[in-house]
């Protein structure tokens, strides 16, 4: 870097093509997560050629024939899914990594994941649930509720003993073998076909999207990210350190808790709707961070577009690594993650 | 609204059950002076400061600036009138100098930075003040210690405080920068009409670059004037427990000289 010799004058200038450079990063971002996102629509263990698929997504939802339904029913429910869902853990591990100060914070750190593994659990196993819920939903519902509980006895311990951010994470990591071991007991005295469902359920998988499942994933991320846009400055501040973010004039206490009440949305529904898909809530944020630094404006959306793209591109893999064979994205993710985040950690440390 | 003196009275900080200043009352700090806060370790100097800049939940008592009552304000309402700067940067953050300025001024709105243009001008402008505009489009972790401190320094004054509560500046500082930085923090006090203080564990720059210092011992006051009413040997053995020399150099500056500790010392 010349930056060294930067003359007097210059800085105006350099902070404006540092903004634009980023503002580029973020669009070269969405034109990967297109391409992926289209990718993952062409492929699948019924091999269409490219063009039918485009004319079944040209000709709209229910034109009829095969092709309209194994692309609107099946294939774009799925992508769809695996960009929301991408996106919403990244986002919130993004969040939680600022407001809890930890770069090993993601959404299942804190007992998030394995709270709504509970709440499968309860439902497949037992049957029992949310009251007045259709069976269908039963599964998620639970989930979604565990999830949410969990992040309001997270809050409430901290609260009680007026505990600083390192006391909270580790609040959560005593809720995830707490609930480990509850599920544990769950599947100790289930039936082997609830074992089964169990386990499939939380390996991760978008075999569960649907049209109705997008759209409430949807409404919670689009009511989630006006309220992230507007934390950005106070994130960026509190990455200097708590006592210089109050100084700055920012409420950490009621910013952290806002972070985690959307943490807590964005995760719990995801979970509950696609199971654990583990790592793209800690990846996506790191590998953002390291193209756009962390001035939040660009480091939040940038964190959701990698975890997008990424899951996206898992999704893709999954239907390739094994032909005729649907792989649960939960097992890609982490067997694509980890080299690309093994990469991205020692690349940095070559630069630096 | 500036040149109001700020009051403490009455003060009471605590870490939960722990206390560890209690009823301690300042004489007012004038605009455009610079107080320094002295004593040995766990002397409670910094908690003091950060209880003074409202950041101890557990603080009671009173801090006023002119004839507003700090503690009792929201914490952004508090930050228009009081800048505190902790003891060094965080590491390991991804954060250019300017982009750690223009978040500075905007985490929370003010008259100072309507807009993203402003705040990017008037960033550049403090940089400049402070001789570091070089700087600006340095990573932190790129940044050796006296730029660091610097850095700092620019975070707490982007907002144009009325108060400026420094924690240990020189800390980890070479014999220049300890003397650039101390420089540079009075020739702001004195040019903005700010009420400093400076917590500083070097009683020789304490005298040098203060109008007012303070010792400091458990939590509560030992002496409070000049540095040459306050550095005197006999409170260098209370709060201390050394026997010392005060002495003046060939420039007329104090020295401290610390001789022997004092064994079985109260």
């Amino acid at each position: 870097m010349s930056t060294a010799t930067l003359m007097a004058g210059e800085a105006a200038a350099g902070y404006r093509k540092l903004i634009l450079r980023r503002a580029m990063l973020l669009a070269l971002l969405v034109l990967c997560l297109l391409a992926a996102f289209l990718l993952d629509v062409a492929t699948g263990p019924a091999r269409l050629p490219l063009s039918a698929v485009t004319d079944a997504l040209l000709a709209g939802r229910g034109a009829g024939g095969p092709m309209s339904v194994i692309v609107w029913d099946v294939r774009l429910p799925y992508a769809i899914m695996a960009v929301l869902v991408g996106a919403s853990l990244a986002l919130a591990g993004a969040e939680m990594q600022t407001v809890l100060d930890n770069p090993l914070a993601s959404p299942f750190t804190l007992g998030v994941s394995s709270a709504a593994s509970l709440g499968a659990a309860l439902a497949i196993v037992l049957g029992t649930g949310m009251p007045f819920v259709p069976m269908d939903w039963l599964i998620p519902a639970n989930a979604f509720v565990f999830a949410l509980a969990a992040m309001l006895l997270l809050q409430f311990l901290a609260r009680l003993r007026g505990a600083g951010v390192q006391a909270l994470v580790l609040f959560g990591i005593a809720l995830v073998f707490a609930f480990n071991a509850l599920v544990a007991l769950i599947q100790f005295v289930a039936t082997e076909q609830a074992l089964q469902q169990l386990v499939f359920w939380s390996m991760g998988s978008l075999a569960r999207s649907s049209w109705d499942k997008i759209l409430i994933l949807a409404v919670a991320l689009a009511l989630c990210i006006p309220f992230s846009a507007r934390a950005a400055w106070r994130l960026t501040a509190l990455r200097l350190g708590e006592d210089r973010a109050r100084s700055f004039g920012v409420d950490t206490e009621a910013t952290r808790r806002g972070a985690l009440l959307r943490v807590s949305l964005l995760a719990g529904v995801s979970v509950a709707f696609v199971g654990t898909i583990g790592f793209v809530g800690l990846v996506g944020p790191h590998a953002a961070r390291l193209l756009v630094g962390e001035d939040h404006r660009f480091f939040l959306p940038a964190s959701a577009l990698c975890g997008a793209l990424l899951l996206s591109l898992s999704s893709v893999a999954g239907k390739l690594v094994v032909p005729g064979l649907l792989v649960p994205i939960g097992i890609v993710t982490a067997l694509v993650g980890v080299p690309v985040f093994l990469a991205l950690v020692m690349g940095r440390g070559r630069v630096s | 609204m500036k040149g109001a003196p700020l009051t403490v009275s009455n003060l009471r900080v605590a870490y939960g059950r722990r206390v560890i200043v209690e009823g301690l009352n300042l004489a007012p700090l004038q605009p455009g002076t610079l107080t320094a806060l002295v004593g040995p370790n766990a002397a409670g100097k910094s908690t003091l400061l950060r209880g003074i800049a409202g950041l101890v939940s557990g603080t009671r008592g009173t801090v006023r600036l002119g004839d507003r009552d700090l503690l009792g304000m929201s914490i952004p309402e508090r930050a228009r009138h009081l800048a505190y700067m902790p003891q060094g940067l965080p590491g390991g953050v991804a954060l250019t100098v300017m982009e750690t300025l223009v978040g500075a001024l905007r985490a929370v709105p003010t008259d100072l930075a309507p807009d993203g243009a402003s705040a990017a001008n008037h960033a550049i402008a403090v940089l400049r003040q402070l001789g570091i505009e070089h700087l600006a489009l340095r990573t932190l972790d790129r940044l050796s210690g006296g730029q660091r401190q610097l850095v700092g320094l620019a975070q707490a004054l982007a907002r144009e405080p009325e108060v400026l509560l420094l924690d240990e500046p020189t800390s980890a500082l070479d014999l220049r920068h300890q003397v650039s930085v101390m420089a540079l923090v009075r020739e702001t006090v004195l040019r903005a009409g700010l009420v400093g203080v400076v917590v500083l564990h070097d009683l020789a720059l304490a005298a040098r670059f203060s109008d007012r210092l303070v010792a400091l011992s458990s939590g509560a006051i030992q002496a409070d004037g000049t540095p040459e009413e306050t550095l005197t040997p006999d409170l260098l053995a209370r709060v201390y427990e050394v026997e010392a020399r005060v002495e003046r150099c060939s420039l007329g500056h104090l020295l401290v000289l610390a001789d022997a500790p004092i064994r079985g010392a109260a």
